[in-house]
């Protein structure tokens, strides 16, 4: 096959924000997920954990929890307002303010008709869900003492809250509070401490689960206000509680990292009644679990050390298949890297700000294995801090990289680049269509920008040294209200295709200006779109890691895809956990397709067989001991390269140096624990700060 | 095989304050083997008969005055040559009881040392490298003595020898950590200075050994780091200019000696002849990092011959005369005599081998030591009486020698095993030899002579090889001695392919004959059933497990008729069968080959037979088997050729360091 130079990038520093709250729905099964930095994500757990849609946080927004009301999305925070997100443009839709100071907890009712927050005044405060909005509607007869955590009786009669050192329970008609359970407070020097209940579960029983931090779960009967059991499952905090569907387990997250199962089974064989008995102990995490969600077949958790962990339980899934895989979700599903291939410059996307460098040089050749000697070391050229305290959402640079544009919820803002003596200039009147950007892309000669918008919608904007000028918007026929996803035009200028949350990818040509087709579309999320820049093929990875070529040309898949469809991918191909990212092409071979995830590279020669089923898949070290001339037999089309870990971008540069972009896993391992004692301090800081200690 | 035998004590020592010194400063022959002076290091000459181990007579200089070189013995005057107090040199012969009243001559520089070889005229070598024949030095006592060694440098050994009727004075100097060699020829007098190449920083030769042999003067060197070096100067060429510049010496690392832990400090090296070197103060390879040892050395092929444990401190001194070597230990003085025979490549294979062959064969081997069927665990004979003993196997070896030749087997018999228990056997290896070699050959030339459990006992001693004695296994062969041949097998280390060969032949000729019976009593199917009876499998095993080289074998192996092949094949496979079956691959304590030397043999076999197999219809279902088991063998082979690859890469992975930030770096994808 031969050998590649690449330039291995460790530079791009970039760190995930810890996991602050969660939420599924278990209909859609979707999981909606806050971070501190305020950016909400969605899982579609029914396709491969495929991480379809991120909003972008802002300053200063901590959000503290999320609720889901059938497919609506609300979240509240400390800022004290709610807030509803439109998840087809991808923005807050609006946000009310709730008057009773910081929130600490939001939830509904079953109903799906009412909304009620736990605020820092006492008060449990109650709106309406309407169509359009939300509207207050009443308070619960206020307490003292914030409101930490609620939770509603599935009949809606009861409303049990967490607060300092106790758990009331309100009637929701009346608005009074009927009980009052004192909880214990810690032993030894916590004794002083007022005891927060940092979670309630009330169950269709009556019964009325808590966490609290004196690391305990308790069991009251909700009916009479009794405690019923108290299991000490850790010296710190218990943080967060869910319970599954069916009421029949329970998973509580604590800050050692460890999440807790109970179970409502009988604790003898005999014996008839049934009990919460604690099961099973999870430690996934390094630091505190901040969020739980229970889901049909898995604990989902998350916190400080910023990954999703999505753990089976083993009694509800088939042993030793996929579903039964513990996964780990450490780095967004979508690339954050942009490469100039032209210029040999690297655009980095952090949440606040972007990067652009340059990478090094050297003339030296080697053998493989060997490290060159640096020439030029990589410079940083750029580093361009976001505007309006809104964060990024999408980024690109041109191939030429002259042009740089970047999207925040609110608006695209384009600049214009200079390299000999550096210099940024933004382009300050922009087109008043391209206000929205979900994904941006430059044409490969740099002459055109392409805007994702609204409904699927793509604008077309013109650049030269004079102007910006809109030239026309692209729209699908299909009518879909989800956003793009991916945006991608062919090297030759001809084509852009896009695809988006629904599964759909349309191609346009952009000489026509019409759209040209719509490929056919499949059950799984495309992850990756590509255009072979000389057979103009589109290539589509798929979150089941699917691999389509489609032409253009013809509007049909093919022969290659079809043989690969027929003949199926390698089972260890399908069982890989995260999803292909980016796909490009050889300029030098165009029989190479490259792409990859997290863990790997792989360049597939569409020229080789197919890697049958029983063959290896993972084929480099044996080929590596094979004599040359044996190789040849061997080898076949995915050639896979899994030297690099937590690669973020493996892209061709023009003189076919590959530059990948990869973490080391130890520096961010340690990055995480710094980052995390920074937070716990800040977090702390900020608590003592809101509760006015 | 060279042989140390049993050392005796000559005299006690009285080793300085330090310990670091053994109180020896030299030892030199006197008139005859039997005899030395010993000059100890304060004040005092004591003649020696060696074999009586007792002092003749001991002269001693006055109190205050000290012995500076050892004393040497002028053969032809009958004189004995002292120095005192580095320039007093004083003459005495035997009858004088007083040294003051001896001939004394004070010279004017300080003597190093006074040498004389035996028929040759005593030298002086002075301590600033200027020499003088004695008698001219004696003449004009006080004439002045040049300096010949440049100021830092000072001499560190040296030695003359008689080589084509010249004399030579040999010494080494060293100088700023540099060593050089001056070889100084008397009459006329020349004087050649050679360099020494240097050794690792640091180090300076440890001892230095030099012999003369065809034309050439040969040094041998040691150095603490174990390297035993032999450079080796032509006497012809010497001559020229004189001592104008130091000419390399070239060198050849001879030995690698194992100096366990740290440097060596007190050892030395001494040759023996040719092919020997004798090293003391040096660890044995195989007993740990002990350096009490006295050893010697097959240079030839660097080889261990023989070993001995060295009771007390060893002070780095050697001296031989006439196979004796003379060891300072502790706070005795040994002589240990030694024996070092022409050697053969099959004797040579060395003590180490055969010391390690030893210990397995004591845990496989299902025949029991006959030493300890005639003797029990009766304790060995008490030393000193052992010493004894040794001296008399001499002269008792001529008496056998004539008793194999002419004796009846019965009395034969008795004098081997007489010498045999004698516990020593080690010592006799030679003898050994000899005997077994008479045995065969008036066995083979008188067909009713034949002594099984004698030649059985001397095959027993391990000391016996193909080599030594080449018609044995033959001879036990014909004589259809089969037990013989396996000892044979078990013990010989140089079997030839072809000998191996004919064993089989014979064995499985064996099988053939009786082998039917066996076939019939066994009879469960489930279990594979061994083709041949148990002692025939032990003999079979036997040749299994003999070292080959196939293409030596080949060619022989092609001469099995294909009956033969058939059950050898099919023995082999219930072997395979049997091995693959068991977790454990001993079988019941039979010296049975490993899975790899099974199925080299099948390899071979086949490869020898395999037109005539093919044909064969009998061999059909084996030829089946036979190609299943290459293919799992195959197989597995290859899934180990892949875990090599992986583990590889792991050994490779651990030492990736980290690299930093950036890189670029050349991958290859195949």
């Amino acid at each position: 096959m031969g050998e590649f130079k690449v330039h291995r990038v460790r530079f791009f520093d970039y760190m995930p924000s810890a996991i602050r709250a969660m939420a599924f729905n278990s209909h859609t099964e979707r999981l909606a997920l806050v971070r501190a930095d305020g950016a909400l994500e969605i899982f579609n757990f029914a396709d491969h954990y495929f991480q379809e849609k991120v909003i972008p946080g802002q300053d200063g927004r901590a959000v503290e929890a999320l609720c889901w009301v059938g497919q609506r999305l609300f979240s509240a925070g400390l800022n004290g307002e709610i807030t509803e997100y439109d998840l087809e443009n991808l923005r807050p839709r609006y946000t009310v303010e709730a008057y009773g100071g910081p929130i600490w907890t939001i939830g509904s009712n079953k109903q799906g008709t009412l909304l009620m927050v736990g605020c820092e005044d006492g008060t449990v405060k109650m709106f309406e869900i309407l169509k359009e909005r939300i509207q207050f509607q009443r308070n619960l007869e206020r307490q003292k003492g914030r409101i930490v955590s609620l939770s509603w009786h599935p009949s809606g009669t009861l409303i049990a809250a967490g607060m300092m050192d106790m758990i009331r329970i309100f009637n929701a008609e009346t608005g009074h509070a009927t009980h009052r359970m004192l909880v214990e407070r810690g032993v030894g020097a916590s004794k002083s401490r007022e005891v927060v209940v940092w979670s309630v579960a009330f169950l269709s029983d009556y019964t009325i689960i808590s966490g609290d931090s004196a690391g305990k779960v308790q069991i009251w009967d909700g009916l009479t206000g009794t405690l019923v059991r108290t299991h000490l499952v850790t010296k710190w905090d218990v943080l967060c509680l869910s319970v599954s569907q069916d009421e029949s387990s329970l998973i509580a997250g604590t800050s050692e990292g460890t999440v807790v199962q109970f179970q409502f089974i009988s604790s003898t064989v005999d014996q008839q009644e049934e009990e919460w008995v604690r099961t099973r102990t999870f430690k996934n995490h390094s630091h505190d679990v901040r969020a739980l969600a229970h889901t049909e077949t898995a604990v989902v958790s998350g916190g400080m050390d910023t990954q999703l962990v999505v753990r089976p339980l083993l009694d509800k899934v088939e042993k030793n298949t996929q579903e039964s895989a513990m996964r780990k979700i450490a780095l967004p599903h979508r690339s954050l890297v942009c490469c100039a291939k032209k210029a040999g410059l690297l655009l980095f996307q952090f949440p606040d700000h972007l990067e652009v460098w340059r990478v090094g040089e050297s003339d030296g050749h080697g053998k493989p294995g060997d490290s060159l000697p640096v020439k030029r070391k990589p410079e940083k050229l750029i580093q361009l801090k976001g505007k309006g305290g809104d964060h990024i959402y999408s980024s690109a640079l041109s191939p030429c990289g002259e042009w740089l544009a970047y999207s925040t919820v609110s608006s695209v803002r384009l600049y214009r680049l200079q390299y000999n003596n550096i210099s940024i200039t933004k382009v300050s009147k922009l087109p008043k269509d391209l206000c929205l950007g979900h994904q941006l892309c430059f044409s490969s000669d740099s002459t055109k920008l392409f805007a994702s918008s609204r409904h699927s919608s793509v604008i077309v904007v013109a650049l030269n040294q004079l102007e910006c000028k809109y030239l026309h918007t692209l729209k699908p026929k299909s009518g879909s209200r989800q956003p793009v996803h991916l945006l991608c035009t062919s090297e030759d200028g001809k084509w852009l295709a896009t695809a988006n949350t629904d599964c759909e990818i349309h191609v346009y040509d952009l000489h026509k200006r019409k759209l040209h087709c719509t490929v056919p579309i499949y059950s799984s999320c495309p992850t990756a779109i590509a255009i072979h820049p000389t057979t103009s093929h589109l290539v589509v990875v798929h979150a089941d890691q699917q691999i389509f070529e489609y032409s253009l040309v013809q509007k049909e898949y093919t022969e290659w895809s079809r043989k690969l469809q027929k003949q199926g991918l390698h089972s260890l191909w399908l069982e890989r956990d995260t999803p292909v990212t980016h796909v490009t092409f050889s300029l030098k071979n165009p029989a190479h397709i490259i792409l990859h995830d997290m863990f790997m590279f792989c360049i597939i020669d569409q020229s080789l067989p197919l890697p049958e089923s029983k063959t290896l898949l993972y084929n480099q070290m044996t080929l590596r001991s094979l004599p040359e001339q044996e190789r040849i037999r061997h080898s076949h089309a995915f050639k896979i390269c899994k030297n690099f870990k937590h690669v973020m971008c493996v892209s061709l540069l023009e003189d076919h140096s590959l530059v990948v972009a990869a973490e080391p896993v130890l520096h961010y391992l340690s990055e995480v624990s710094k980052r995390a004692q920074t937070t716990l301090s800040q977090f702390a800081g900020q608590y003592i700060h809101v509760m006015g200690l | 095989m060279a042989a140390l035998y049993e050392g005796y004590t000559l005299c006690g020592l009285v080793p300085g304050q330090t310990l670091t010194n053994s109180g020896i400063q030299g030892i030199e022959a006197e008139r005859d083997s039997d005899h030395v002076v010993v000059t100890d290091s304060t004040r005092s000459v004591t003649l020696y008969k060696v074999s009586d181990q007792k002092p003749l007579s001991s002269w001693t200089v006055k109190q205050g005055q000290t012995l500076t070189c050892p004393a040497v013995y002028n053969s032809q005057t009958e004189e004995y040559v002292v120095v005192s107090d580095n320039k007093v040199i004083r003459i005495w012969k035997d009858e004088d009881i007083l040294l003051d009243k001896a001939f004394k001559a004070t010279v004017s520089s300080d003597v190093w040392r006074v040498h004389c070889l035996p028929g040759g005229e005593p030298v002086v070598l002075f301590q600033r490298g200027a020499v003088r024949l004695l008698d001219s030095l004696l003449s004009a006592p006080q004439q002045p003595i040049e300096e010949v060694l440049a100021q830092e440098e000072a001499i560190r050994w040296s030695t003359n020898i008689v080589a084509d009727s010249q004399q030579f004075v040999i010494f080494t100097t060293e100088q700023k950590g540099d060593s050089f060699l001056y070889l100084h020829r008397l009459n006329p007098n020349t004087l050649q200075r050679y360099r020494l190449e240097r050794e690792e920083p640091g180090l300076s030769p440890l001892s230095f050994s030099a012999s003369y042999r065809d034309k050439h003067i040969c040094l041998l060197y040691l150095y603490p780091n174990g390297h035993v070096y032999q450079s080796v100067v032509s006497v012809r060429g010497l001559g020229g200019d004189e001592g104008a510049q130091a000419l390399p010496l070239p060198r050849s690392l001879l030995l690698g000696l194992p100096v366990g832990e740290g440097l060596l400090e007190a050892a030395s090296a001494q040759l023996l002849d040719e092919a020997h070197v004798a090293v003391v103060g040096v660890p044995h390879p195989s007993a740990g990092a002990g350096k009490d040892f006295l050893c010697i050395w097959n240079t030839n092929f660097q080889t261990l011959q023989a070993g001995k444990e060295m009771a007390g401190k060893i002070y780095g001194q050697l001296w031989t005369f006439s196979n004796k070597l003379f060891i300072p230990h502790g706070k005795t003085l040994s002589v240990i005599p030694y024996e070092c025979p022409k050697s053969s490549l099959a004797s040579a294979l060395g003590k180490l081998k055969q010391a390690k062959t030893e210990g397995e064969l004591k845990q496989m081997s299902c025949v029991p030591s006959w030493n300890n069927i005639l003797h029990g665990d009766k304790a060995q004979p008490s030393r000193p009486a052992e010493t004894r003993k040794t001296v008399s196997n001499f002269i008792k070896t001529k008496y056998l020698n004539f008793s194999v030749q002419t004796a009846p087997v019965e009395e034969v018999q008795r004098e081997v095993e007489g010498l045999l228990s004698r516990a020593d056997i080690q010592d006799l290896q030679p003898l050994v030899g000899q005997l077994a070699s008479m045995l065969v050959s008036r066995s083979l030339a008188d067909p009713a002579f034949y002594t099984p459990s004698t030649l059985a006992q001397l095959v027993h001693t391990q000391s016996l090889c193909h080599s030594v004695c080449p018609d044995l296994v033959l001879l036990a062969l014909e004589r259809r001695d089969f037990f013989l041949c396996q000892l044979c097998l078990q013990f010989f280390p140089d079997i030839p392919e072809a000998v191996t060969c004919a064993c089989l032949k014979a064995f499985i000729r064996v099988v053939i004959k009786t082998g039917e019976e066996d076939k019939e009593k066994s009879s469960t199917p489930p279990e594979p059933i061994c083709p041949v009876g148990l002692h025939k499998a032990v003999l079979l095993n036997e040749v299994l497990l003999t070292a080959y080289s196939d293409t030596f074998l080949l060619p022989h192996l092609k001469d099995l008729s294909s009956q033969h092949v058939v059950l050898f094949l099919q023995y082999l496979q219930f072997l395979y069968l049997k091995y693959s079956q068991d977790a454990s691959p001993q079988m019941h304590g039979l010296r049975s080959p490993s899975l790899t030397q099974i199925m080299d043999w099948v390899c071979m076999v086949l490869d020898a037979h395999f037109t005539v197999l093919v044909m064969t219809p009998e061999a059909k279902g084996l030829l089946v088997n036979l190609h299943s088991f290459v293919k799992s063998q195959v197989r597995l082979v290859s899934e180990l050729g892949k875990i090599e690859g992986s583990l590889q890469e792991l050994n490779k992975m651990k030492v990736k360091k980290d690299v930093g930030q950036y890189s670029i770096e050349i991958i290859e994808l195949f």
